[in-house]
């Protein structure tokens, strides 16, 4: 919402200044966007009269002007076609900054001759795109004054961004309204003068809109003979140019005026132009309006029509239509002051794709008491501006029921604010905003003034009180903590994302954040992309469905990333991803990705790509330091279609429970993602870790020293190639249960001696005797139930 | 045999100590002169066939020269073995401008570490995490937060929906945290103090929008917490946030649906030169909108508005870790551009405290 300064002062008797206005606006909710003042930036330029023009001896185009400035002469050079002896124009000295072209002046020579300034066009001067030529002033502008005050520039322009719930403030009059309620001034609007009607309007109106009475619940019409229209007075045309409007002609910017000035559409029929009566109805199927933005609207069967016997005319509360507009040549009109409904507006607005002013103020809400006051400043302007006679007034419809009371407990006010403000404080505000406060004994109800639509509730009059009064005045109370020492503000489980991020980031990996959403035919490969995932209204075809995986984003990422020579990464992310539509449906999951070398050439030893046990060295650092119980999990090889099937591996706590996924990416996903080189991930699913204890205590236990020193047995072991190693660990352990403490595989390997089908697996395992160091004999006698025991699990013998 | 003069012994067997060049040698050396058969053995020997008066003059001059020689031959141990050291540590040099063996450092997405650094803060003031699904429906998103169909704020949403159908069933994206305000208060009775930071989703895209972005929503209900309160927090949390102690603010009055009265915060800033700096400045940077809560979002949560009131504010993390660390496209935020990452990550281990300071 823009306006100007004297316009404001036209509704509002103020000494304020302009920052005092301004400061006020922001303070009271009316938050001020910019301050414009052209008389600012136009300051330096001055009417200037052109005493002798002559031509340039070197150039045909140019004139070589003598401009009397009004403190002497100087000579200008000057391509306007226009230029000549006696002209008056707008005079720039060396020095200023052309507002319209960035250009800094100097004294220069132009093709040999000096030039001391420069007469100016309006789009210089940044008032116009017009460049035709110099700007041409009467004969009678005074030489040597300021231009921008001599062509009223001279008024500081406004602009100020109006929330939802603030219609009332879409007119010059309510802001001047919330201004003198905050103590700057008093409202000085005049009244409009109701005209009286000397004859019938000889167009009638019916609103046939049946049971969607509500679309336009009133329709207040006039008709005006023997106007005569045209450019509107100087004073309107620079009030609406001030605003960013352009001036039509006398009849259209009337209406513009009193939406800007009162928040109040209006609309004007060339009434000649109306065939028959005017009917309010829906919109039919198929019917369309060439409205006045020269576009072409199609129409169902919802939008509010002004229509005559012949069709549409306008789009209630949005746009006229250009068959029935004013131009020039119109003689009699049809006025128009009406009450739309607030969502149909916004509805069809919105289908349409209709911006308008009238638009922006019904979806909103206008204020349905002020329909008659409209309709009389709009006949007192036409005949004041265009002349003419006006008929009585046609009425179809009533004023709908908008009274409205609301309780008032004025003690509410500091309870919800914690700023005492005294009784009669609180309602004289409420009043000045036209509130009125009836006792009901020791209720006090305040009746909502009709342009307040917003006001819903107590809570709603406690704004207003502290609004007016000033959030500043608000004290600052310190929120009281209930202990003195911090408690934890976050549940186990959150803070095991926090610190997985971190064990990640630790271990090389770069933390990312990508969309939730990824497009379909990833989805698809990832086992997602159900109806139910998918967007109606996505921002993009590469992003219509809900990520059933957090791999396809950070394969595509590190693609981009390789394109760019970046191909050896690390990219983590820890993030929702979503297997359907309910809560419990989304699940928070930890991913990674590497890619290209896990070692990079060096000259201590071998460059190295990733593979498998890079996740799984991932997966299992950040199980482990989530207190995972490491020692109990199972490591298989049945995971997700988008692994390599004999390269990767899922980690589980016991037979259903997977904690996570890890290994090389199949090669088909990559392809498909257009990521090329070796790459690896992992998913690690951070809902399924066991929760931990709860029960407070962080006792670990005493620490049991054993006096006896470990002792160590390798073993090599030749099996089919075939058995997982875990096979052998496993039985290992088991094979004496007290003494085996550990078992780790230290090498594996397969080769043409060993013969067809056949691996060695080298084990150590550790030994660790209670009650006295082992003899040998006993460590000899442990190490063949071990031997024996692995050959049972696994056939496997032992390599002498 | 004659005896030798026992000074030219000494002279003899200190030379010999001093000319060894070699720690073999030295040993000979030293054998020769205190082995069992040595010279200076032999010489302690002699002092036994010795009268009494002989030997209380020879004795003392035998026992100077052993220890004499007996510290000859120790010197020059310690000059060898201090030679042989210096010669070997010669012979292990090392390119020590070599590069050591090749690692990574990883990095944490500015998000993760701004959302930390609000949980310190807001932990601090006693509250507590709390966190909803993406995927929600019309009620939690719109007319819990007294947003009924067709509220005009509704359309100032930009919502993506993911099905058809009527209130109930339609399932959307959240396009703000507020909707875990209902979750929460629908779910357990009050007091909350609550903060909920999380994903939002609007369907817009330029220079300053993106499709997804992070919210974080803060929600405080008992019987007596009023604007003042908000006021407080807010300020408090502005400026341990961003680390300027006098950071000037204000609260304008503004308009949401779920609040009452409703305000947005600004905090001062300067932007000489087109830099942007927070701080006392000429110019004002929003920052959050706040207000009390609206006594019908209270009532739609089964919550009575007579007895219960509070506050809630909700604002942009992205936002806020732009304006901390100067980061200048939202967009990049979600691009996984490995560069970007490296500049505006943080290390693993700065973890953001309060008792250490939010940022290092």
């Amino acid at each position: 919402m823009k306006f100007t300064l004297r316009w404001l002062k036209e509704h509002l008797d103020t000494d304020a200044s302009l920052s005092e206005i301004t400061d006020k606006l922001t303070a009271i909710g009316l938050e001020v966007e910019s301050v414009t003042d052209p008389s600012q930036v136009l300051a330096p330029f001055i009417i200037g009269a052109v005493t002798k023009c002559g031509p340039h001896p070197d150039a045909d185009k140019l004139k070589v002007c003598q401009v009397d400035t009004g403190a002497g002469t100087v000579q200008v050079v000057c391509g306007a076609p226009n230029a000549r002896t006696g002209l008056k124009g707008v005079f720039a000295p060396p020095g200023t900054v052309v507002p319209g072209t960035g250009l800094h002046l100097k004294n220069a020579k132009i093709r040999g001759v000096e030039s001391s300034g420069m007469l100016c066009s309006e789009k210089e001067l940044g008032l116009s795109e017009d460049h035709q030529g110099i700007i041409e002033l009467p004969e009678d502008a005074p030489v040597g004054s300021a231009y921008a005050a001599y062509a009223g520039l001279d008024d500081p322009v406004i602009e100020i961004a109006i929330t939802p719930n603030r219609q009332d403030c879409l007119g010059v009059h309510g802001i001047a309204r919330d201004l003198a309620a905050a103590g700057l001034g008093r409202v000085k609007t005049p009244a409009p003068k109701v005209a009286a009607g000397s004859f019938k309007s000889p167009i009638g109106v019916e609103r046939r809109l049946g049971e969607n009475d509500d679309a336009c619940p009133l329709f207040v019409g006039r008709y005006i003979r023997g106007v005569k229209n045209g450019p509107s007075p100087r004073w309107l045309q620079d009030r609406l140019r001030a605003i960013g409007l352009r001036p039509i002609s006398a009849l259209v910017d009337m209406t513009n005026f009193i939406t800007f000035d009162r928040g109040r559409p209006l609309h004007v029929f060339d009434a000649d132009t109306v065939a028959g009566g005017i009917h309010v109805r829906l919109s039919r199927g198929g019917e369309s309006l060439l409205a006045l933005d020269g576009k072409e609207y199609d129409l169902d069967d919802s939008v509010t029509l002004i229509a005559d016997d012949d069709g549409p005319l306008a789009l209630g509360g949005i746009i006229g239509g250009e068959s029935s507009g004013c131009s020039d040549d119109t003689v009699n009109v049809f006025i128009e002051a009406a009450l739309f409904d607030t969502v149909r507006t916004a509805m069809s607005g919105r289908r349409l794709g209709t911006l308008s002013d009238a638009r922006y103020r019904f979806e909103r809400g206008v204020d349905p008491d002020a329909v008659f006051s409209g309709m009389d400043l709009a006949t007192q302007m036409v005949l004041e501006l265009c002349g003419g006679e006006p008929s009585e007034i046609v009425v179809s419809g009533d004023v709908p029921q908008w009274e409205k009371k609301v309780d008032f407990r004025p003690a509410r006010v500091h309870a919800l604010i914690g700023l005492d403000v005294p009784e009669d404080e609180s309602l004289a505000i409420l009043e000045s905003l036209g509130f009125e406060a009836q006792r009901d004994g020791a209720r006090l109800v305040m009746s909502v003034p009709s342009w307040r639509r917003d006001i819903d509730g107590e809570a709603d009059l406690v704004e207003e009180v502290a609004r007016i009064r000033g959030y500043d005045s608000i004290p600052i109370t310190p929120l009281a903590k209930e202990r003195a020492v911090t408690r934890p503000a976050l549940t186990p489980e959150q803070r095991r994302r926090v610190t997985a991020r971190r064990v990640l980031a630790g271990r090389g990996l770069n933390e990312c954040v990508t969309w939730s959403f990824m497009p379909k035919r990833f989805a698809e490969l990832f086992g997602g992309a159900q109806a139910e995932l998918t967007l109606l209204n996505p921002i993009s075809a590469d992003l219509d469905v809900m990520r059933p995986s957090l791999l396809p984003n950070l394969v595509s990422a590190a693609a981009r990333n390789s394109d760019r020579g970046l191909g050896d990464l690390g990219l983590f992310e820890a993030g929702p991803q979503y297997a359907g539509t309910r809560p419990e449906d989304q699940s928070m999951v930890l991913a990674g990705l590497r890619r290209g070398q896990a070692v990079p050439r060096n000259w201590h030893g071998k460059a190295r790509d990733v593979d498998a046990f890079d996740a799984k060295a991932d997966v299992m650092a950040i199980l482990e330091e989530l207190g995972a119980p490491v020692a109990k999990f199972q490591v298989s090889a049945d995971t997700p279609v988008w692994y390599h099937p004999g390269r990767s591996g899922a980690v589980k706590l016991g037979p259903k429970t997977v904690l996570a996924v890890f290994g090389e990416l199949h090669p088909r996903i990559l392809q498909a993602l257009d990521c090329a080189g070796p790459c690896v991930g992992f998913e690690v699913y951070l809902d399924a870790l066991p929760q931990r204890r709860r029960d407070g205590s962080a006792n670990r236990g005493a620490l049991e020293l054993n006096a006896f020193q470990p002792v160590d047995r390798d073993f090599a072991f030749l099996v089919d190639s075939d058995v997982e190693s875990a096979r052998l660990v496993a039985a290992a352990l088991s094979a004496d249960k007290k003494l085996v403490v550990d078992a780790v595989v230290f090498d594996v390997f397969a080769g043409a001696a060993l013969g067809d089908g056949k691996k060695s697996v080298a084990l150590r395992v550790t030994l660790q005797p209670a009650g006295q160091t082992l003899t040998e004999a006993e460590i000899d006698a442990v190490a063949t139930k071990v031997v024996d025991a692995i050959a049972k699990a696994t056939g496997g013998a032992l390599r002498s | 045999m004659t005896m030798q003069n026992p000074q030219e012994i000494q002279d003899e067997l200190i030379a010999a100590a001093a000319g060894a060049d070699s720690l073999d040698q030295l040993e000979q050396v030293r054998v020769a002169a205190l082995g069992r058969k040595g010279r200076v053995t032999d010489l302690m020997k002699s002092l036994g066939s010795m009268s009494p008066d002989e030997r209380r003059a020879a004795g003392p001059a035998f026992n100077q020269l052993k220890d004499a020689v007996t510290a000859a031959i120790e010197a020059r141990r310690e000059a060898l073995e201090a030679a042989a050291i210096d010669a070997r540590l010669r012979s292990e040099r090392i390119d020590v401008t070599l590069p050591a063996r090749p690692e990574q450092q990883g990095t944490i997405h500015p998000v993760s570490q701004v959302t930390e650094e609000l949980i310190a803060i807001f932990a601090d003031m006693g509250f507590e995490l709390a966190e909803g699904p993406d995927i929600e429906d019309d009620f939690h998103n719109f007319t819990a937060l007294n947003m009924p169909p067709e509220h005009p704020a509704r359309q100032m949403h930009d919502t993506f929906y993911l099905s058809e159908g009527g209130e109930d069933q339609r399932r959307l994206l959240r396009t703000h945290t507020s909707t875990v305000q209902i979750r929460a208060m629908t779910s357990r009775p009050p007091p909350h103090r609550l903060i909920v930071p999380g994903r939002t989703y609007r369907s817009d895209s330029d220079m300053t929008h993106t499709p997804m972005f992070h919210q974080v929503e803060g929600l405080v209900i008992d019987k007596t917490t009023h604007m003042g309160h908000l006021k407080g927090c807010l300020i408090e949390f502005v400026r341990a946030f961003f680390g300027v102690d006098d950071l000037p603010y204000r609260f304008r009055p503004s308009y949401f649906p779920f609040t009452e009265p409703s305000a947005e915060m600004d905090i001062g800033c300067s932007r000489d030169g087109g830099e942007l700096r927070i701080g006392a400045g000429d110019d004002w940077l929003e920052i959050l909108g706040c207000g009390m809560v609206n006594p019908r979002v209270l009532e739609n949560c089964g919550i009575d508005s007579t007895e219960y009131q509070g506050f809630a504010f909700g604002m942009g993390i992205d936002r806020i870790a732009m304006l901390k660390y100067g980061i200048p496209d939202l967009r990049a935020f979600f691009e996984s551009d490995l560069r970007w990452l490296r500049h505006y990550g943080f290390s693993a281990l700065d973890v953001p405290t309060l008792s250490g300071g939010l940022a290092r």
